[in-house]
């Protein structure tokens, strides 16, 4: 049929055609193409060519560059042929150019001038045709050559130009809202033009407008619902219907609008009540389009301000939508069903059945979308059941982008709604392995944590158990092939800090399994630097523990690799690593003690406990300290000095205390940083990607004569507190003893850890209630679906659902936020808020946003105040930072450090229980005023960087 | 705002491509390619939508098949797929009444004519008409005006009133 040259085109171009046709291969349509692009690139440049012919050319060029060649040579040929007077040739320049120029290719400004003449032509057809290219051609720059002739456009008494004219706008408004934004005006009036055509062209404009900005347009509600009306009602010509139904687009752009305006607005939705009724009831439910605006009227009942009657006409309509056997009704009504279910949260009890069969379904489309429907409804009581289910399909799709969202969508219900945190290991422990480096490394830190911190309940058994499984479930994984970097690093972490810590596993197969990890993964220098350090908690423990330990020879040959690494971080680890070889036990266990992981390090900005110091300095005749702002030159000098005082001339650790705390403190550790504070700089490492303690060869002293305090102390660690947020029930909460009593109870130590205990015995009991999966589609429905407990709102709204609780739970929150929030200011310990690293996305994450935004999830809720009390009881123990200090630096203190755990054993060991946070030495006395400061709602802080630069500027 | 409308073959060779938004032709044929993948992976008897991240961030596609052509528009959530679905009905309506029983040869041989009345249908990334009968009345307007210069005569094809643009 083609090469009956019937088309109008000449022979050349159906061979062409007909040739690529049957082209076998994509390699031999490229050469056919080539060819051509050869045979056209010399002809199109020959003198004198017939206007026919070039015509043809610039079609030849549109083909090949359709084809995915480029035909850049002969663009410029492509504008000459605008500007040709036969609107033939014309309309062909203007469709070669706008498809093959964009906006900002340097020959636009060659067919500006041909638009504007085209503009005013007295030939409708070639204003049109201007237009056309108007929408497409003309960019910031040029708008102002234009914009003046199409504005006077929109009054031409064809309504096809008037169209056109009101869409030409309508892009330079998207290009450029400024150089249009004094003429906004002009779409309100033409909304008013008497060809509903028109008038629909005004809807676009107007429709962004107020996705932009809502508020300018409220006036124009009553309008909207009008046309609304009257289209709806049949008013216009017969040949805007589509199918009998009257100008759909025109009603689906109104209802949009509609949806927009109505939002959260009573008065105005009130107003669309009667026409949206209308037209669902008259919509036709066996045409396609009919059930367009059917689902557009759903979004709209959805989005505006709820009523009841439209509400039930809408599940009706959706019911349908999902009984259908049309998959694309299906899943129109999967949709709507994930939009009405914000606002009645039971509606999906009726559609459970359909929606299991859309799970299930080939489909991958409708698949997907039920999955995001079934994200939007997972509830504590359905999570184990819909997690698994994302899981499973997360594993079985290549698409990275969904897979990434799968991913954080199922860390992000396993975070919010996980029924047991050995569940929530195992979940984390999927999602990792299938797409590890796909989800955010918060991810990784937030589950190391909850390992650390365990159940945070006086049931020591459970967290060993709980530890142990985890080591296990490790020691199984880690011999797989290429496993996702932030898996490692959770793998190696966990390794070191428990994998010997039961006994089951001797620290040389442990240390081996790390070795191999380092060595497999040897281009990934975060992972290695985990692993050395793993390694070297290894060692310490078994030498602290009194047992020979003794480094395996891979052990000891990595490290000499890693001494000479380039990177410096891991050279350090390696060093360090070194010189803890040749420490004794007791040292060792001061510098890494067993399961100190969940220690909090504080930071005291104001240095209080230097306060005896600094005063006994001045006795002596010392100079006060000048504020460095009101400082000159005479820094300089004793910068020099403590610079010479402090040069320390290997890489080994340093245990010295400083002498003298100075505005500068120089370090030649690598990672250590500086961070100069208004009277004296704290100096912490900040070694990235170690979550453990470290050994901190350049701390600054913290003076011993105020140990007691503790307040000084600052030690590198996971920081732990709050992370009970996540877990649990709602029961939680329901402990009688409010958080005041808590509050009271956590100064004397000891009660308040039995008090946390009863609290925390209370949530176990529904997790065993929980639903199984089941092959059967009812069993899973009511899996699904069953639990009574209506879901709360994610994150934004966070309006609770009806659960009885939540009035208590919400007051309960507050009472608790209140003494957490106010005292901020009392304190003097500055602390920065706890860092996000570890709350995910939980906008309320710090304490003090409770007390603004109380967040009345109710689970949040029952665990605030728990974890609150945990890190109070927990942080009541002082870490063992300034004991390390004290240790060298100071013989004196000996005597009384000896003392410290014997004074652990009573006071310590309840909080232990509690949170299992505890370890490390710690005085009576910093018990209660560490639980004090807590009380009062400081935050211990983490060595997060960011974190610092907030806290110091 | 409709983002593109493509027509491909069943071997994948496009027929017609139009971008509402500009993109370089490497990122046209690579979208192509890739829509070309995930029609051609669809069961038969399943919606006639697909998200897929291929297409940019929170858009979506319908496609629709003719024959040996598959009908693709990329859209973002300003529209409404069914809608969509009944637009590129509107498309071929239209196309059948210009060529009479449009076949893929001729949409390869006219596709500049194609892209005309695709410029009636959608315009700058919208919907502006919904009636095939208008769409043709706009074209036969065009064609009127063509005949005046008669600078070109032309063979027409078997369907009055109309010659390659």
């Amino acid at each position: 049929m083609g090469s009956q040259g019937g088309f109008g085109q000449s022979k050349e171009f159906l061979d062409l055609v007909k040739s690529i046709g049957e082209a076998r291969s994509k390699s031999e349509e490229d050469r056919i193409v080539l060819r051509e692009i050869e045979t056209l690139k010399r002809r199109i440049n020959e003198p004198d060519i017939p206007k026919r012919k070039m015509k043809e050319y610039i079609i030849r060029l549109v083909y090949i560059e359709m084809l995915g060649h480029d035909a850049s040579f002969g663009y410029i040929h492509a504008v000459k042929m605008t500007h040709d007077d036969s609107i033939l040739l014309k309309r062909t320049g203007y469709l070669a150019v706008t498809l093959f120029l964009n906006e900002d290719h340097d020959l636009i400004i060659l067919i500006v001038n041909t638009i504007q003449k085209d503009l005013k032509s007295d030939n409708y057809l070639v204003v049109c045709t201007a237009l056309n290219a108007c929408c497409k051609l003309i960019n910031e720059e040029t708008i102002p050559a234009v914009i003046q002739q199409v504005v006077e456009l929109l009054g031409h008494p064809k309504e096809a130009v008037r169209k056109k004219a009101v869409m030409a706008l309508h892009s330079f408004h998207q290009r450029s809202p400024s150089s249009v934004n004094h003429l906004i005006s002009n779409f309100r009036k033409k909304l008013s033009d008497n060809d509903p055509g028109v008038m629909g062209a005004t809807l676009f404009p107007l429709y962004d407008l107020i996705t932009i900005d809502v508020n300018p347009h409220k006036d124009l509600v009553a309008s909207f619902v009008n046309i609304l009306k009257q289209v709806a009602e049949r008013r216009l010509p017969k040949n805007y219907d589509y199918h009998q139904t009257p100008a759909p687009f025109i009603q689906i752009k109104l209802l949009k609008i509609l949806a927009l305006l109505g939002s959260g607005d009573k008065k105005s939705s009130e107003q669309m009540y009667t026409v949206i009724g209308d037209i669902m009831r008259k919509s036709d439910t066996a045409s396609n389009i009919g059930n367009a605006i059917l689902y557009e009227c759903i979004c709209c009942i959805s989005s505006i301000q709820p009523s009841p009657k439209l509400l039930e006409t809408a599940a009706d309509a959706i019911a349908n939508f999902l009984k259908s056997d049309s998959h694309n009704l299906k899943y129109m009504g999967i949709d709507t069903l994930g939009r009405l279910i914000r606002i009645s949260p039971d509606i999906a009890e009726q559609h459970q059945i359909a929606v299991i069969d859309c799970l299930e379904d080939p489909d991958d489309t409708l698949k997907r979308k039920t999955f995001e429907l079934l994200y939007k409804m997972t509830k504590s009581s359905n999570v184990e059941v819909i997690v698994d289910r994302m899981i499973d399909y997360m594993i079985s799709i290549n698409d990275n982008h969904y897979k990434t969202e799968t991913a954080s969508r199922c860390v992000e219900l396993a975070e919010q709604f996980a029924p047991s945190n050995h569940w929530f290991i195992q979940t984390m422990n999927k999602v990792f392995q299938h797409a590890g480096d796909l989800v955010n490394p918060k991810v990784a830190h937030n589950l190391m944590r909850l390992i650390a911190e365990g159940f945070g309940e006086d049931d020591d058994m459970s967290d060993s158990q709980l530890r142990l499984s985890a080591v296990e479930s490790y020691l199984k994984i880690v011999d797989e092939p290429k496993l996702p970097s932030a898996f490692l690093q959770v793998i190696c972490w966990v390794l070191g800090e428990y994998g010997t810590a039961d006994g089951k596993y001797s620290a040389s197969y442990i240390s081996g399994k790390l070795c191999d990890v380092a060595e497999a993964y040897s281009s990934d220098d975060v992972v290695k630097a985990y692993a050395v350090t793993a390694l070297m908690k290894v060692y310490c423990f078994e030498k602290a523990a009194g047992r020979k330990a003794s480094l395996l020879p891979e052990c000891q040959s990595l490290l000499e690799v890693l001494s000479a690494s380039h990177s410096s971080d891991l050279q350090q680890r390696a060093y360090e690593f070194q010189a803890i070889l040749d420490l004794d036990a007791n040292a060792i266990e001061n510098i890494m003690p067993l399961d100190a992981s969940c220690e909090d390090i504080e930071i005291d900005k104001s240095l209080s406990f230097l306060d005896n110091y600094v005063l006994k300095s001045l006795e002596q005749g010392a100079e006060p300290y000048i504020p460095e702002s009101e400082r000159s030159g005479t820094l300089n000098i004793s910068k020099i000095r403590n610079h010479n005082a402090y040069e320390h001339p290997t890489h080994s650790l340093r245990f010295e205390a400083y002498e003298v705390p100075k505005p500068v403190v120089p370090t030649k550790i690598p990672s250590t940083v500086t961070y100069p504070t208004d009277i004296v700089p704290v100096t912490v490492i900040v070694s990235e990607p170690s979550y453990q303690p470290s050994v901190q060869p350049s701390w600054p002293l913290v003076p011993v004569s105020d140990a007691g305090s503790g307040s000084g102390s600052t030690e590198l660690k996971l920081r732990l507190d709050g992370v009970q947020k996540k877990w649990g029930k709602p029961t939680y909460s329901s402990g009688a003893s409010s958080s005041i009593s808590n509050f009271e109870s956590d100064r004397t130590t000891v009660n308040g850890a039995t008090q946390i205990n009863t609290l925390i015995s209370k949530p176990r009991e529904p997790r065993q209630s929980n639903v199984e999966v089941s092959e059967e589609k009812q069993k899973l429905a009511a899996s699904l679906f069953g639990g009574k407990t209506s879901r709360s709102k994610k994150k934004q709204s966070g309006g609770a659902a009806g659960h009885s609780k939540v009035s208590r739970t919400t007051n309960h929150g507050e009472d608790k936020v209140q003494p957490a929030a106010v005292p901020v200011t009392v304190t003097t310990a500055v602390q920065p808020p706890p860092p996000d690293l570890l709350d995910l996305g939980e906008p309320a994450g710090d304490t003090s946003s409770y007390s603004s935004t109380v967040d009345p999830f109710k689970q949040l809720e029952g665990l605030v105040d728990l974890s609150q009390d945990v890190n109070a009881t927990a942080s009541a123990t002082t870490s063992n930072g300034p004991d390390l200090m004290s240790l060298y630096s100071d013989a004196d203190l000996n005597g009384s450090l000896n003392q410290n755990p014997n004074a652990m054993n009573g006071s310590v060991n309840p909080s232990k229980k509690t949170a299992s946070l505890t370890k490390g030495p710690s005085l009576k006395d910093a018990l209660d005023k560490d639980a004090l400061v807590r009380q009062m709602g400081v935050n211990p802080t983490s060595q997060n960087p960011n974190l610092f630069s907030d806290l110091l500027g | 705002m409709i983002r593109a409308v493509i027509v491909i073959n069943d071997q994948g060779k496009p027929r017609l491509v139009k971008f509402y938004d500009y993109q370089p032709v490497e990122k046209q044929q690579e979208i192509i390619r890739n829509v070309y993948g995930v029609l051609c992976s669809r069961a038969e008897n399943v919606s006639n939508f697909v998200q897929d991240s291929t297409f940019g961030p929170d858009t979506r596609l319908v496609y629709k098949t003719f024959a040996t052509l598959f009908f693709i528009v990329i859209f973002d959530d300003s529209e409404n797929e069914l809608a969509i679905l009944d637009l590129m009905q509107v498309f071929v309506e239209t196309l059948d009444k210009c060529f009479g029983n449009v076949c893929e040869l001729d949409i390869v041989f006219n596709f500049n004519k194609v892209h005309t009345i695709l410029d009636e249908i959608i315009l700058g990334g919208q919907v502006v008409e919904m009636s095939s009968s208008e769409v043709v009345k706009a074209l036969d307007d065009i064609t009127r005006l063509q005949k005046n210069p008669n600078s070109i005569v032309r063979v027409p094809k078997s369907i009055s009133g109309w010659q390659g643009r």
